[in-house]
């Protein structure tokens, strides 16, 4: 025990860890300022969302940025998760007192079938690649909507009736779900697991050639991001009620995939911020424009997504972005420190970044002209 | 018999869409997920001249032209400034100008669906079925357009630069061909096909809503894949297809409400055995 | 010489892409501990011939033997686990990961470093235990090839000559039996050449491995391999030592095309 907590001190890096640590300051800070009355309704409302966009995002971002595979069926697995679980919780409602507990064995339920419905998905991940196999999870979505809608035990058209949790107390749930989800993910990433999953994503043919598994961990992957879309979506079951399938449209798996594109592909802190940002955006603007400015919205929304984009992947732009880079700010700064020599053994900056850029077009198509090779910014590194 | 027609007249709209995306995928190795959208503005644009003038052949005119000049201006503004850039920024891109479209259409048309009335041209009968003349004209248009395509294609000078491009961009460049050049040409031709699938689209369904495009956006997506992307054979053969399967569901009252799961569990399938779609080429990495 | 000193046999291997026989035919016998040389012109099928070997490609007729041990049919990934590890002609390293990760993901399958992926999320002490004995070996690889003092750069930022060491570095953490190379040579400079030669020779005795490699650069071959098969339009041409294949006057007019 000593020794493990020894080792587990001296490869803890806070920069690596920094999201779920701050994500749990702000948790318990929230949840007393909720305690003491001090937050509306609509607020907590905005945090629970919050925690389940965070959930979608970073599973998501396992098959994309990681995997490297696109999945735009994200919002399928969460409908499975939702449906099955809450449909589990309502039943349980009459035989469990504890709401609390009927919450947890609904969110395993989810998961456990979301994972089932990952396993089936990852099947054709095995034999398709990009565009291939994001129709295909596109496909997937529609369909899973497309029969919740038309099964009249779990409310058909009109949707499934949920017992929906307050704001106040389901936030705080659903950010220790999030916060769990960052810590499981981040490990997964970071382990030797994680590192067969990125090379699969860097070259497949070469992690064949070392022996990798791959249809093993493409299969995992997709298990693993469904089952936490499952999680999320019974979350999301005891946001709203009634439960409809209109919700997870493919517009909501795009919703998703943005999360993860904005953030950054392969990053984890990227899209923990994006999913903040979306869902704040998103949220601001159904509040402040309604009525007959409910289309300003969606323009907004549009014309953000469509600059945000063009600045940050314009070739074009290089220049402007190397200027207001947040990277390099940040580094100027931390410049300023005089650079102690660690006190950790020499590998503790290996040891924890594997959050490494890629090259996007990889994902969608293998047979681009590889002429402009991705150089990732130089790391921080500590010998 | 009638619904065989109607299945072939409503392929026939998926295969027009399809084609849009399947071009543009070729040549510019990207989904365009607002192409869907375009077919929206066409049919705004038939909605606007009709009740304006009631001539139904200058609505006809002028959503062609405003829908190829929507697609140029769209891929000059939005997807130009990301050539060379990551595929998955442009499809984000491409999505936010789907959004768009439907925002702009939401704000100038109202969020409602409103009804369009286009003449009625009545029935014919044959063989004994009542077949209605819209679903003949889409048909016979349809073939027309799809047969001058492939001319197009295979003939012109253009066309054979098209496909060059689709086949190895950079080499293309290097036998100077304008890439440019050729992209907006296909934007432009993807466009004008998909304000005849808007026109034909309101024949079947006469009403308009800004967001009309995205469900055929989808499907035609579906049959570009089913056949084959950036196949043009492939994307004609899976909107039939395609077309074909969902009027035969929704002709069937047992399995009619899960017409939308057929059709996708038919493209899992059809990927599933020939994992490149129908007609589809396969590239085969090099070890 | 007896049997059991063949470690990697073939027996009429032979490959044809749509009617066009790519590799017919070949007979190699390569013994344990051994350099052996696949050379020929531009198109002969050597790279095919690994690319078989490995399970990239399921030959057409013949099959091939490991240590006795038929291994056609099996998947790349098998193959690897039964003990053989390639590098590849066009340089195939995971790009956006560092280097000493790169040897990690080619440690992955060793049986001392095995932890499931629960452990892996929960962290528990195996995972600690193992990370940390997995870097500790791929530092000691990376010795090898006197890359230690790269191992935090990215892989694709390295020259041309370091990142085909790290690939050969790589295939040497799967624990091959065999390894092959394809072209390891391509794009050295004549000094990181001899050094790769003197890096050949030690792991082969360090590690007990037998060599398989492809490479045109003839004095690599004859200065490093004992025996080589020549291969020429997908047939063998010639076997035998070295020094007298390539002496041989079909090879020389294979070569310069008589």
């Amino acid at each position: 025990m000593k020794r493990y907590l020894s080792l587990a001190k001296n490869h803890f890096k806070l920069s690596r860890n920094i999201n779920w640590m701050l994500m749990s300051v702000a948790l318990v800070f929230l949840a007393i300022m909720s305690d003491a009355g001090l937050l509306t309704r609509s607020f907590t409302g905005l945090l629970s969302r919050i925690a389940y966009s965070i959930i979608l995002a970073v599973s998501l971002q396992l098959v994309v940025g990681f995997l490297g595979e696109l999945s735009l069926g994200h919002a399928g697995f969460m409908c499975v998760g939702a449906y099955i679980g809450c449909f589990t919780a309502n039943y349980l409602h009459t035989v469990i007192d504890s709401k609390l507990l009927v919450l947890v064995i609904a969110m395993l339920v989810g998961a456990a079938v979301a994972m089932v419905f990952g396993f089936i998905i990852g099947l054709p991940a095995l034999r398709l690649k990009g565009d291939y196999l994001a129709i295909v999870t596109l496909a997937f979505g529609e369909i899973v909507r497309n029969i919740f809608k038309n099964l009249e035990i779990f409310g058909g058209a009109m949707g499934l009736k949920t017992k929906i949790y307050k704001p106040s107390e389901l936030f705080i749930i659903a950010f220790i779900v999030a916060i769990f989800t960052i810590i499981f993910i981040q490990n997964l990433i970071r382990s030797k697991h994680g590192r067969a999953i990125t090379a699969i994503r860097d070259n497949e043919i070469a992690a064949k050639a070392m022996g990798i598994n791959v249809t093993y961990y493409k299969l995992l992957v997709f298990i693993i991001a469904a089952a936490f879309a499952g999680v999320a979506g019974v979350i999301y079951g005891h946001f709203t009620t009634p439960l409809l399938y209109t919700f997870f449209s493919y517009n909501y798996s795009i919703e998703i995939l943005v999360m993860v594109v904005l953030g950054g592909m392969g990053s984890i802190h990227g899209s923990i911020l994006a999913a903040i940002a979306i869902t704040v955006i998103n949220f601001l603007l159904q509040n402040n424009l309604s009525g007959d400015l409910a289309a300003l919205r969606l323009l907004v929304y549009a014309l953000i997504l469509i600059v945000v984009i063009i600045f940050n992947n314009a070739p074009a732009l290089k220049g402007v972005r190397a200027r207001f880079n947040i990277r390099s700010f940040i580094r100027r700064f931390s410049q300023r420190k005089v650079i102690r020599p660690s006190l950790r053994y020499d590998d503790s900056a290996e040891w924890n970044q594997i959050e490494t850029k890629i090259r996007m077009d990889e994902i969608l198509t293998a047979d681009l002209p590889h002429n402009e090779i991705y150089t990732p910014d130089p790391r921080e590194k500590e010998d | 018999m009638s619904i065989i027609m109607d299945g072939l007249s409503l392929g026939a709209i998926y295969a027009l869409i399809a084609l849009g995306y399947t071009m543009v995928y070729g040549i510019a190795k990207m989904l365009n997920f607002a192409h869907g959208d375009i077919i929206m503005v066409g049919a705004y644009a038939i909605l606007t001249i009709l009740t304006v003038t009631g001539n139904p052949l200058l609505g006809i005119l002028v959503s062609i032209v405003v829908c190829t000049v929507s697609g140029v201006v769209i891929e000059k503004f939005a997807y130009k400034p990301l050539r060379g850039a990551s595929p998955l920024a442009v499809l984000i891109t491409a999505i936010g100008v789907s959004f768009f479209l439907q925002s702009i259409a939401q704000l100038l048309f109202g969020a409602k669906s409103r009804p369009i009335s286009l003449p009625y041209l009545g029935h014919v009968t044959i063989f004994g079925a009542e077949i209605s003349v819209n679903t003949i004209i889409t048909l016979i248009v349809g073939a027309i357009i799809m047969a001058m395509l492939t001319l197009f294609v295979k003939y012109t000078r253009t066309g054979r630069a098209m496909q060059a491009v689709s086949e190895d961009r950079g080499a293309a460049i290097l036998m100077g061909v304008n890439v440019n050049g050729i992209i907006m040409i296909t934007f432009a031709i993807g466009s004008a096909l998909a304000a005849f699938a808007s026109l034909f689209y309101l024949m079947q369904i006469p009403s308009t809503s800004p967001t009309l495009g995205s469900m055929p956006g989808i499907k035609a997506f579906t049959a570009a894949v089913i056949g084959g992307i950036g196949s043009i054979p492939g994307a004609m053969l899976g909107g039939m297809l395609l077309g074909l399967v969902e009027k035969i569901c929704l002709s069937i009252p047992a399995i009619s409400q899960y017409t939308t799961a057929i059709e996708f569990s038919l493209l899992i399938l059809i990927l599933l055995v020939k994992p490149i779609g129908i007609l589809g080429k396969k590239r085969r990495e090099k070890v | 010489m007896a049997e059991k000193d063949i470690i990697l046999e073939t027996q009429n291997l032979g490959i044809s892409f749509g009617g066009l026989k790519a590799v017919d035919d070949v007979n190699l016998k390569i013994k344990r501990r051994a350099l052996y040389g696949l050379v020929g012109p531009n198109g002969a099928g050597k790279t095919t011939v690994f690319n078989m070997l490995t399970g990239v490609y399921q030959p057409t007729t013949g099959t091939f033997l490991l240590e006795g041990e038929p291994l056609l049919g099996k998947t790349q990934e098998q193959i690897n686990r039964k003990g053989m590890a390639r590098t590849f002609q066009n340089i195939r390293l995971f790009n956006n990961m560092s280097v000493i990760r790169n040897v990690l993901v080619g440690l992955h399958n060793q049986p001392e470093f095995k932890y499931n992926p629960i452990t892996g999320m929960l962290r528990m002490p195996a995972y600690y235990e193992c990370e940390y004995a997995m870097r500790e070996r791929a530092k000691e690889i990376l010795d090898v090839f006197g890359l230690r003092t790269e191992r935090n750069n990215l892989a694709c930022n390295l020259s041309y000559g370091t990142q085909r060491k790290l690939e050969i570095a790589r295939a040497l953490a799967t624990n091959p039996k065999v390894l092959l190379l394809d072209e390891p040579a391509a794009g050295m400079n004549p000094n990181e050449t001899v050094e790769l030669m003197e890096i050949i020779r030690k792991i082969r005795d360090d590690f007990d491995l037998t060599v398989l490699l492809i490479e045109h650069d003839m004095k690599f071959v004859s200065g490093l391999c004992d025996e080589v098969t020549v291969l020429n339009f997908g047939t063998t041409l010639v076997q035998g030592k070295t020094a007298d294949a390539l002496s041989d006057p079909e090879v020389i007019k294979a070569y310069i095309g008589g």
